[in-house]
């Protein structure tokens, strides 16, 4: 017995073992955390670096002189008019005379440094405000697309720089003189879509989405939250609740591609909605999201301690009251935040809603429910497939809003779990 | 201890002059003591229960008088709490859960199917095992009841049945100035009592007390139990409880289960001075439980 080592030895040397595995077991962890942190963080890096110039634009600041002979306009006022009017020409006049003598012989080139759009935005201040013909006025105008990947990118050989050598000496002066300057970019988020990358905005796709959210929100959250209440309170313990407690199951792990076949067969084919809108990009992510926020809300209605329960019960309150009284407020916090996070999954689904039309081509930005519209994902999809690279920049810049909304609305989960929490 | 007799208590009579010997339904014999009353609230005759297929209780027969206070005393899993969650239908939300017998409430059938569940609960009000309060005012917990079943046509009204039944709880003087403050904020004895003003707002005529001073300490039992006491001069009290002291201290009458069936029910200290059944002396001489 006593050259057996005694207990306390024993379990002295169990211990060192069991704080080694407790150490190894902790560094896995935070090894685990380290790759995800390490994954965010490269992601965040790589479309911050990309994307952050899609929030800049190139402007060109002129001294335009409104002349009517020139611009072939005398009577502003005029719709007809203003049509057959020329108002390029003071635009490229205000240009050469900020540039070299013999910029006057290439007023082709001249014209390439101002946006296509230049001219209607000068058309339309004129229409608003007649009285400026005949005066000089200093005003801010888009740079053509080229002078714009050239001031952002003229050191990454990833974009093609198009000026022409001596139109790049020109901007490179202008530039630093201040006529052409780097400002951020408003376009981007009062346009809808552009072929133009510098006219191309996510304002429609923002509106798109807000108005296909609110569908799927205004549906999918009474729709699932009144099915979970039957089926955690009300529904009979039999085969048929069983049956259709599988299929939820089953309905959330649908691809979501399928949901959209469905819509298109269902929606626009058999009850014959229109296609690209809102409401039926909403009507086919509710049923994508309606098995997450049934399941989550059974969650949130099966935490209710059952004590609660019999209290109401117990004082006579029936089967509604008791859940409207009580298991409903305190499974509220929990019904929402899985709603929420259903609805973050819906704001950046892609896959259905290409099914149904919603990758259309769309300049208006949309203003209700049955307005074509695109929405955010699939504005990234369309631009980061285009062929013109100062669309990826944009692509990216989209990303970031994206992700801002979806970061927004995870915190406001967070948020409201916290403040609505009641402990018992 | 002894207004029992004043009820009128029967001694139970052994049909056809039969001896206390063991039937099939009854392995330990016929209830000893004097199950049944002559000023009967709840008749209870010949109660079956069963979960899914197995019994928790087995043929009990017993009368539960008025404005007495009867105990239920028995070892863990013998069908005390099973036997009075019967009494107010809780056990109706639990599947697989069936009653066989036959059950009155001052002559009216606890289990038909005309018996509306709601109106049988503010008769027979609850008590639990833990304290629970609903996660609002202390005001709020009390007035509830009342409020769902309209007992009061204006605030005022409402007030004085707070206020009543917070001073029937004996819980008045600690509150009084903290009616909005959240229920869960207060100590276990005060949460139990503002759960017996909660059930005495609604007026009940019994109340079932299902281990009422299981999760309090020695003082805050003291003081339910005093508030026991007091309620048994207005109400019926049915009462399970673990702690044989406390049975000898609150109640009229004690029941004492085994393994489903009603051994021995009597006066409460003719059961601990002299009970009659070898099962019921093992218990209270703390052989086994």
């Amino acid at each position: 017995m006593t050259d057996q080592p005694s207990q306390a030895e024993q379990v002295r040397r169990s211990l060192k073992r069991r704080y080694r595995k407790e150490r190894r077991f902790r560094s896995y962890g935070i090894a685990a955390i380290a790759v995800a942190l390490l994954a965010l963080a490269i992601l965040f890096i790589d479309i911050i670096g990309k994307g952050y110039s899609g929030f800049l634009k190139s402007t060109v600041t002129l001294e335009v002189t409104l002349d009517s002979d020139v611009m072939m306009l005398e009577d502003p006022t005029d719709k007809t008019a203003r049509r057959m009017a020329d108002f390029v020409a003071p635009l490229q006049q205000a240009l050469m005379a900020e540039l070299p003598p013999e910029a006057q012989d290439q007023p082709r080139a001249v014209r390439g440094l101002i946006n296509n759009y230049a001219s209607d935005a000068l058309k339309k201040a004129v229409a608003a405000n007649p009285e400026w013909m005949g005066s000089t006025r200093t005003m801010t105008f888009l740079a053509s697309t080229d002078v714009d990947v050239y001031m952002k990118h003229q050191s990454d050989d990833r974009y093609s720089i198009k000026l022409s050598e001596q139109q790049q000496g020109w901007v490179d002066e202008l530039a630093e003189r201040g006529v052409i300057d780097l400002s951020f970019n408003d376009v981007l988020f009062t346009n809808g879509d552009s072929r133009n990358p510098s006219q191309a905005g996510v304002l429609g796709a923002i509106m798109g989405s807000l108005f296909t959210m609110l569908v799927t929100l205004a549906l999918s959250f009474p729709i699932g939250v009144a099915a979970a209440i039957y089926l955690e309170e009300f529904a009979p313990q039999n085969k048929v609740t069983d049956f259709i407690e599988v299929n939820i199951n089953n309905l959330a792990a649908v691809p979501s591609i399928i949901f959209g076949l469905l819509g298109l067969a269902v929606f626009i084919n058999l009850f014959g909605l229109p296609r690209s809108v809102p409401v039926v990009g909403g009507l086919v992510l509710t049923l994508m999201t309606l098995p997450t926020i049934i399941i989550s809300s059974r969650a949130a209605i099966k935490s209710v301690p059952p004590s609660v329960r019999e209290a109401a019960e117990g004082i006579g309150a029936s089967k509604m009251q008791v859940v409207m009284h009580h298991v409903l407020p305190l499974a509220l916090p929990g019904m929402m935040t899985g709603s929420i996070i259903g609805m973050a999954q819906a704001l950046g689904e892609t896959a259905p809603l290409l099914l149904i039309g919603m990758v259309a081509f769309i300049v208006d930005v949309p203003g209700g429910f049955l307005d074509s519209a695109t929405v955010l994902p699939v504005q990234v999809y369309l631009w980061s497939g285009s062929p013109e690279l100062a669309f990826i920049e944009r692509a990216s810049a989209a990303i970031m809003v994206l992700l801002t909304f979806l970061i927004g609305m995870n915190a406001l989960a967070v948020w409201l779990r916290r403040r609505l929490e009641r402990r018992w | 201890m002894n207004t029992m007799n004043a009820t009128g208590i029967n001694a139970a009579t052994t049909e056809g002059g039969q001896t206390a010997d063991a039937t099939e339904d009854r392995p330990y014999g016929p209830t000893r003591g004097q199950p049944f009353a002559d000023e009967a609230r709840f008749k209870l005759r010949d109660v079956s229960v069963y979960y899914g297929e197995t019994a928790a209780i087995k043929k009990v027969s017993l009368d539960v008088a008025r404005n007495e206070v009867i105990s239920f005393i028995g070892p863990s899993g013998c069908g005390k709490s099973t036997f009075l969650r019967t009494l107010n239908r809780m056990n109706d939300s639990i599947d697989g859960c069936r009653v066989e017998g036959q059950l009155t409430l001052d002559g009216e059938d606890i289990y038909s199917d005309s018996r509306d569940v709601v109106e049988l609960r503010a008769r027979v009000g609850m008590v639990f095992q833990k304290p629970n309060p609903f996660p609002k005012s202390i005001y709020d917990n009390v007035a509830y009841g009342p409020r769902i079943h309209g007992l009061a046509n204006r605030k005022s009204e409402l007030d004085d049945i707070v206020e009543r039944s917070l001073r029937g709880s004996g819980l008045w003087e600690e509150v009084k100035d903290r009616l909005d403050a959240p229920a869960t904020g207060f100590s276990g004895g005060q949460q139990q009592r503002l759960c017996i003003a909660r059930a005495i707002a609604v007026s009940p005529e019994v109340v079932l007390m299902d281990e009422p001073c299981s999760a309090l300490d020695p003082i805050a039992t003291a003081k339910v139990e005093e508030l026991i006491s007091e309620l048994s001069e207005s109400y019926t009290i049915v009462i399970v409880t673990h702690s044989m002291q406390q049975a000898a201290r609150v109640s009229d009458r004690t029941a004492y289960f085994h393994l489903g069936h009603l051994v021995e029910v009597d006066e409460t200290n003719q059961v601990f001075t002299s009970p009659q059944h070898e099962l019921t002396e093992s218990y209270i001489t703390g052989r086994f439980g």
